[in-house]
């Protein structure tokens, strides 16, 4: 569905990825596991076309979308949830929700994603006429996955949907990405938190400073003696 | 049944507005309004536009612009040609002073609103004053001595033009285009993800902004007799800046009860010029003391009825709320 293929991305001088490929399967849960500042969201921004590569390509149901406009990009079926959430705070949830469906003009599917997104969210339609600004840190983070869904994406960007959030609501947070996985939505997923990304994805790939350092399935990573060093703190 | 509530208070404020303007204009045919009130009602409607026309750029699309007087400028001086040098009529020339600020404001804009920061706020302040440097040495249009323009502005173009801005931006923040606006204002990088084009919109709100402020030049040159580069300096757009802020970013009806009160205030006080800005000043602290967000923060006086009509109606306000 999606191959990335050796792309470099740089911030002016300063090289964020260097030659980083992978490949997502449609329906699979893919992770991207790395420390702070190993490239994680430049990987995510680049696909979802907010940067774009200065080498290399990225193939979305083989057609090349590297460099394209976001909006392009978001109108052939890839949304971005951004790390740190980015809810409109002055607005109310439903109106964020209406916002994630900007590009479409089917009233009556949006109408039919808008219950979806209450179903799988039943906070969010209890606080519909509340302004986002003042929901909770999990309440928001499950606007923005809302948000995102309201394009109705078949492949879905998550950037540390776990950041800054209690343990408990990490786990209803993932175990709301499986279910719209199961849905039929295919999902790339980037996290710190390895120990709830690998309990989740089918495959994985581990990221230091900007190069992909290793990858396999998700029971390869979890056993893995470098990653259980580096990343689940365990012996 | 909200649309219909909607539609109503659009055409109820109409109602009023074609009221006022009627009882103004009767007030004025009779000779019963003396000159200076006339004139300051004018200076209050061109300012109203001013204040309305940065709102779109400020306060819905979050752009900080803090050369406005340059596009009035720009408007003044353009219309005034077309009147005084090239002997069209009124109408024409505040369409031409319109389109050719709303020009220099997509010249400025498609550069600088690519970029994510503070760039506009750097080119539009470069612009202003460029603008004035620019006047004060082109002979054609008088250099620092300025230009004579007949006096056309009348109480229907300055009530109708000021209708028209309001009207125009108030349904542009309620549009599809205003969301986009407003959301760019919350969270650029999220509004990106969203596959908004920010750039497009960006520019857009711009572009409307400027030409308003255009159409103000137009009718702010032919309501005096002589416009100079001077009148249009850095303490104009300040003027005008302080509207927004003072009513409130995000708020257009706060914008014009700011540019209404400020525009009495500066008027009483014009005959002493240190006092009106001491007072002036101490207007501004005051309100930034006791409502930081401004007189009216994000709200719009309408939702003030709306929540006093729910509260008294026992129940919870189910109307959707305007962010704007
Ligand atoms: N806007 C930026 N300008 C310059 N450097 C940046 C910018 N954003 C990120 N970087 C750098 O790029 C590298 C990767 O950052 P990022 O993709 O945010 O990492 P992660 O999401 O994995 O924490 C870091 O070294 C970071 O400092
Ligand atoms: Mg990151």
């Amino acid at each position: 569905m999606l191959k990335v293929d050796s792309i470099d991305v740089f911030y002016g001088n300063i090289q964020a990825l260097k030659g980083v490929s992978l490949e997502i399967n449609e329906g699979e849960i893919v992770t991207f596991i790395g420390a702070n500042g190993a490239g994680k969201s430049t990987l995510l921004k680049t696909i979802s076309g907010l940067l774009k590569p200065k080498n290399g390509d990225i193939l979305y149901e083989g057609q090349s979308i590297a460099g394209k406009a976001a909006q392009m990009i978001v109108k052939q079926g890839i949304s971005h949830v951004p790390e740190g959430r980015r809810i409109f705070a002055n607005m109310t949830v439903e109106e964020n929700l209406e916002l994630g469906a900007f590009l479409r003009k089917d009233k009556n599917e949006i109408q039919k994603d808008f219950e979806k997104v209450y179903h799988l969210f039943p906070r969010l339609h209890e606080r519909r006429k509340q302004l986002a600004g003042t929901l909770s840190g999990g309440e928001q983070q499950m606007l923005a996955i809302g948000r995102a869904l309201m394009a109705r994406p078949r492949l879905l960007l998550l950037d540390e949907p776990s950041m800054g959030l209690a343990p408990l609501l990490v786990k209803t947070i993932f175990r709301i990405i499986e279910e719209i996985n199961s849905s039929g939505t295919t999902i790339l997923l980037v996290e710190q938190n390895a120990n709830m990304a690998l309990s989740v994805a089918d495959r994985a790939y581990v990221i230091e400073s900007g190069r992909v350092v290793l990858s396999g399935s998700a029971e390869e990573l979890n056993a893995s003696e470098q990653v259980k060093m580096a990343y689940l703190g365990g012996h | 049944m909200t649309i219909f509530k909607r539609i109503n208070g659009f055409w109820l404020s109409m109602v009023l507005a074609i009221v006022f303007f009627i009882v103004v204009q009767l007030l004025i045919s009779r000779g019963i309004l003396n000159s200076f009130y006339i004139n300051t009602l004018f200076y209050m409607a061109i300012n109203i536009i001013l204040a309305v026309s940065l709102h779109l750029i400020i306060g819905i699309t979050g752009q900080f612009s803090i050369g406005h007087a340059g596009f009035l400028a720009v408007g003044a001086y353009a219309s005034a040609v077309m009147t005084m040098k090239l002997q069209m009529p009124f109408s024409l020339a505040l369409l031409a002073g319109g389109v050719t600020a709303a020009v220099a404001g997509l010249l400025i804009g498609i550069p600088t609103l690519r970029l994510k920061g503070d760039y506009l706020a750097i080119a539009t302040l470069g612009f202003g004053e460029i603008v004035r440097i620019i006047l004060l040495n082109v002979d054609y249009v008088g250099g620092a001595s300025g230009m004579t323009v007949t006096h056309l502005t009348t109480w229907p173009w300055v009530f109708a033009c000021m209708l028209i801005a309001i009207i125009v931006i108030a349904n542009f923040t309620n549009s599809t285009h205003g969301r986009a606006c407003i959301s760019i204002r919350e969270d650029e990088i999220a509004a990106d993800s969203m596959g908004i084009n920010t750039t497009y919109y960006k520019v857009t709100a711009f572009v409307i902004g400027s030409f308003f402020a255009g159409i103000a030049g137009g009718l702010y040159a032919h309501n005096f007799y002589i416009i100079q580069p001077t009148n249009f300096g850095f303490l104009k757009s300040f003027d005008i800046l302080i509207f927004v802020v003072l009513g409130g970013l995000g708020s257009m009806s706060g914008a014009v009860i700011a540019a209404i009160l400020l525009t009495v205030v500066s008027t009483f006080l014009q005959e002493y010029p240190e006092t009106r800005m001491i007072i002036y000043s101490i207007v501004l602290i005051l309100v930034m003391l006791y409502r930081p967000k401004g007189l009216l923060g994000t709200q719009e006086l309408t939702s003030f009825f709306r929540l006093r009509k729910a509260v008294e109606g026992g129940k919870q306000n189910d109307n959707k709320h305007t962010v704007a």
